[in-house]
């Protein structure tokens, strides 16, 4: 079926002490294979916990979570972590990665959790990395990265179960503006390969990549909009921006 | 089913290899957390090194008495809480003696011994105190003494009360020097003895030396000396004789050279060298077990060491945590790969308090003989994994119960 999430009447509801925070009260919201969808809203307006659940990595209150036309929101802890190692890519703000192990260690983790033979990780591994293209930084620790390429690296670990669902959340937060582009970049690239992608960020920049943004407001639904995606404000340049770094832009487009 | 088996089997190589690459990556941090487990083990081992060194010391010095023979004597070698009835005892006399000799069918060799001490020159040299025995050609047997040169005395020598003499090792290098004793004279206290032999050395033990007296036929001693000591008698069993029974034999005949009625108490005592060894052990067993209590107090205290060291290293790692569990990793991978970590690391201070306590043993050897034996250092080392194991179980739970999204936030 193409419809991946259906969320219906979504509601999360925190306890501190004696006091009762609603974090989202009645989301609906259904996302098809294949979209690019960019969440957005003020902070408080429940979007870091809407992502959450959308990510399997918490449970609402109330209301139905179907992935892939499965009911997940009662799902035990292990269960939910199996659907976040098959089914579900991160990639954070912060990378995440471990600082002691190198790029492809970093990458195979998920499917070292799934239980995979080591010749079977070895290959989605460097499948991975390529397609992202660090195939030649296999061996590198992220303190010999720079931010864009421990990013790539994250968006590589992200892909490599050939997961649903891409979730970054805010994936450009820590990058300066070139890289960021780079990222957005690679992001638009797997989704013309058919991966469906849902991201969370504050930025209108960011969110103008995506092909629907859907914008929250205290903790409910307040727009959904289709939109035309933005192509970057590099789009002249002829050269894939992440194979060669180092490489300053041809004088002729200086002027674009 | 088979299929169960490999995906565990293989779940525990990855999760020795994923807290292999966490400890390797620290090793600094890692070492320190297993100094407590390589001090515990190392004490441990070093104890039970050194007492076992003991032990066969011991042993190796005891050995001079015989396994094989026991020794008729008026008083027990160990004195327990009936000392005052030993102090009235009556002497044995050379009757006794010629009792056990005349009646005895288990024994192979009964020597009678009378001790003193007397000074002895030879030319120039002198030694004060030196131990006088008096006793018979039997003695060669009871005792294990065995003549390096010329012989020992003989029943001739026996019968007539001549003044001959066989000295030990210790006369003969500091009386004697280069010359050879053998036809010479030496002074014992008053007379000159004629010197038929050299005793083979036979070492020391506890720091006294056993060459440092010398011999002469029974006879003579009495003649010279005086009978008012008393005589102990040495017994050697025959081939196949069981020692409980020769001594079951021998105290039935001292009970009737006695006259000792039938409630009345031994008033001698039978002595042998497993009754030294049974007074060590239990000597021994407190220094033992206060060894082991050491031992694993240190271990106690390591293992709580590691338990510490392991749970500030879950709160710091608890971002890394979350990162796991967000790809994919469920509470049983997170809580394997904690344990794990905490069980290689105690193992690996099992493994380096052995190596330590081997290059101990090193030294020790130079005082006792001892080694490090093969079990100890497995031992040594698998309880070192179960102390990892019992002490990474609440940090290695903690970790496994953390909740994602908040671990994820910490920086």
């Amino acid at each position: 079926m193409s419809t991946l999430i259906r969320l219906k009447g979504i509601t999360k509801v925190y306890e501190i002490g004696r006091f009762k925070v609603p974090a989202l009260r009645g989301i609906d919201l259904t996302i098809e294979r294949g979209e690019y969808l960019a969440i957005m809203g003020p902070s408080g307006s429940g979007k870091s916990t809407l992502m959450n659940i959308i990510g399997c990595l918490d449970t609402p209150t109330a209301g139905v979570y179907h992935l892939s036309g499965e009911e997940v929101q009662e799902m035990t802890d292990n269960e939910l972590a199996d659907i976040r190692n098959r089914r579900i890519g991160f990639v954070f703000q912060t990378f995440n990665l471990l600082p002691r192990a190198n790029a492809f260690h970093n990458v195979e983790l998920p499917l070292i959790y799934a239980g995979m033979s080591r010749a079977e990780r070895r290959k989605r591994t460097s499948e991975a990395l390529e397609r992202v293209g660090l195939a030649d930084r296999m061996h590198h620790k992220p303190n010999e990265l720079s931010g864009g390429q421990r990013q790539r690296v994250a968006v590589a670990r992200a892909l490599v179960n050939q997961p649903s669902l891409l979730l970054a959340d805010e994936p450009t937060g820590n990058l300066d503006s070139r890289t960021s582009y780079e990222i957005m970049e690679l992001f638009k690239q797997l989704h013309e390969q058919g991966n469906t992608i849902v991201l969370v960020t504050h930025e209108e920049d960011i969110a103008g990549y995506a092909h629907r943004v859907v914008r929250l407001l205290d903790g409910m639904v307040h727009s959904d909009q289709r939109q035309t995606p933005r192509s970057g404000e590099n789009g002249g340049f002829a050269h894939k921006p992440f194979e060669d770094e180092e490489q300053t832009p041809p004088a002729a487009a200086a002027g674009a | 089913m088979g299929k169960l088996a490999v995906r565990f089997t293989h779940s525990l190589v990855e999760g020795v290899q994923i807290a292999l690459s966490a400890l390797l990556s620290n090793k600094t941090r890692s070492l320190l957390t297993t100094l407590g487990i390589i001090i515990g083990v190392v004490t441990v081992s070093l104890m039970m090194m050194i007492i076992q060194g003991l032990n066969r010391s011991f042993a190796k010095q005891i050995g001079f008495l015989g396994s094989r023979t026991v020794y008729v004597e008026r008083h027990p070698w160990i004195w327990d809480d009936d000392w005052w009835r030993y102090i009235n005892r009556p002497r044995l006399t050379m009757e006794h003696y010629e009792a056990i000799l005349k009646h005895s069918r288990l024994a192979e060799a009964v020597a009678p011994q009378l001790w003193t001490r007397r000074p002895m020159t030879f030319r120039d040299n002198s030694l004060e105190g030196v131990g006088v025995l008096g006793t018979n050609y039997e003695m060669t047997i009871a005792g294990n003494f065995v003549p390096e040169f010329g012989r020992f005395l003989s029943d001739t020598d026996v019968r007539s009360g001549r003044r001959v003499c066989v000295i030990g090792k210790d006369i003969q290098k500091e009386l004697f020097g280069t010359f050879s004793p053998i036809g010479r004279y030496l002074r014992i206290g008053a007379h000159n003895y004629r010197v038929v032999g050299i005793l083979e050395e036979k070492g020391s033990t506890f720091g006294q030396s056993l060459d440092n007296f010398v011999m002469i036929p029974i006879t003579t001693f009495i003649g010279t000396y005086g009978r008012h000591r008393s005589v102990e008698i040495a017994v050697k069993a025959k081939d196949g004789v069981q020692l409980e029974d020769l001594i079951d034999e021998l105290t039935g005949i001292m009970r009737r050279a006695r006259n000792l009625r039938p409630k009345d108490d031994n008033n001698f005592s039978i002595n042998q060298q497993s009754a030294l060894e049974s007074f060590y052990k239990t000597m021994t067993a407190g220094i033992y077990g206060a060894g082991l209590v050491i031992g694993g107090i240190s271990l106690l205290v390591g293992g709580i060491g590691i338990m510490n060291i392991m749970l500030v290293s879950v709160t710091e790692r608890t971002w890394e945590i979350g990162m796991r569990k967000a790809v994919g990793a469920k509470t049983g991978h997170i809580m394997w790969q904690f344990l794990v970590e905490a069980m290689i690391i105690c193992m690996v201070g099992g493994v380096l308090g052995v190596g330590l306590a081997a290059l101990a043993s090193l030294a020790i050897k130079t005082q006792l003989p001892t080694s490090l034996p093969t079990w100890l250092a497995f031992a040594a080392v698998i309880f070192s994994a179960v102390v990892g194991l019992i002490f990474g179980l609440f940090p290695a739970a903690k970790a496994a119960r953390l909740d994602p999204i908040v671990a994820l936030r910490q920086e």
